[in-house]
């Protein structure tokens, strides 16, 4: 198991790159109210087959040729499972897939949502071929990323170059902490 | 918040004096195992790690980047440094400390950290 959300979202989105998705979109929503985390990843990649999406969540399946085992899903559809929430991945061919996963906010078995700041960072900054669209909310509050509108405004200057990356990270941090508003996730 | 306009003022600031990157064919590519295992293992921080020390010191002729499983499960955080002569170091077991190490010894100053590599009696 993951030790954070924020890492299953990593390894899941990583899956989305892989499929040659051009954007990814990967929302995290909480919900005091109705008591509830959900996380969205979706992708417009090569998508998969009905059977494909059916045996995902198997962690015996992979169409890796190194193991035999596939974790990164199994272990997201866990997580979720296990803080009384739920689990869904809806996929086309040609047209890309979704993966949704609702945590119950306040159950204590509710890994931490973890360090998010850094998995995004990590996501733009070593795929620069693949553009995201970050949202982040609590009730009301929340802000985005998009690296379409930063590639915009940077022409072919690299995320990579050190000012461009530190603000990238300071960006994240600052506005999840000004959303979060003293709470904690 | 922080906003972009913050973002156009260092693309303004920066339009002149952007260096060209070295030819890849001279990089040394430090490659990080990022698939489950890895990130499991704490592979994240080790990455950030190495792309932030190859920035704070300007080594302009390593390039960090990412990969899937590597195929070592049991030793991720798993490593490789590619040298432009093809030579590969692996290490193993790594944390954002070890990278610190492997940064300052090896990628700086040319010489692998051998207690980090991975024990050339273990065949996977």
């Amino acid at each position: 198991m993951m030790p954070e959300i924020s890492l299953n979202v990593l390894d899941v989105a990583e899956n989305s790159t892989r499929a040659q998705a051009t954007v990814v979109a990967i929302s995290v929503k909480a919900d005091t109210a109705a008591d509830i985390l959900t996380v969205v990843i979706e992708d417009n990649g090569c998508g998969m087959t009905k059977e494909q999406v059916e045996s995902v969540t198997d962690p015996f399946f992979t169409t890796r040729k190194t193991r035999r085992v596939g974790l990164g899903v199994p272990f997201f559809k866990l997580a979720a499972e296990l803080s009384g929430g739920s689990f869904k991945i809806e996929s086309e061919p040609g047209k890309g897939t979704t993966v949704t996963a609702v945590f119950g906010l306040s159950n204590v078995d509710r890994m931490p949502l973890g360090d998010m700041p850094s998995t995004i960072h990590t996501l733009v900054t070593m795929h620069e071929d693949t553009d995201f669209v970050y949202t982040f909310s609590v009730d009301d509050r929340s802000f985005e990323l998009d690296t379409a509108q930063m590639r915009e405004i940077l022409g072919d200057v690299s995320f990579a170059v050190p000012e461009i990356s530190a603000y990238i990270r300071d960006y994240l941090i600052e506005n999840e902490k000004e959303v979060l508003n003293g709470i904690t996730i | 918040m922080k906003s972009l306009e913050e973002l156009k003022a260092i693309r303004e600031r920066m339009q002149n004096q952007l260096g060209v990157r070295d030819e890849e064919s001279k990089q040394t590519r430090v490659v990080v195992g990022m698939a489950t295992c890895g990130i499991a293992a704490g592979a994240r921080p080790v990455l950030n790690r190495f792309a932030e020390l190859v920035q704070e010191r300007k080594l302009d002729d390593v390039m960090v980047t990412q990969t899937g499983c590597i195929g070592i499960c049991r030793f991720e955080p798993v490593v490789e440094v590619y040298e432009p002569d093809g030579s590969k170091t692996t290490y193993v077991h790594m944390t954002p400390e070890k990278a610190e190490e492997v940064v300052t010894r090896h990628l700086a100053g040319g010489t692998p950290v051998k207690d980090y590599v991975i024990p050339s009696t273990i065949t996977d």
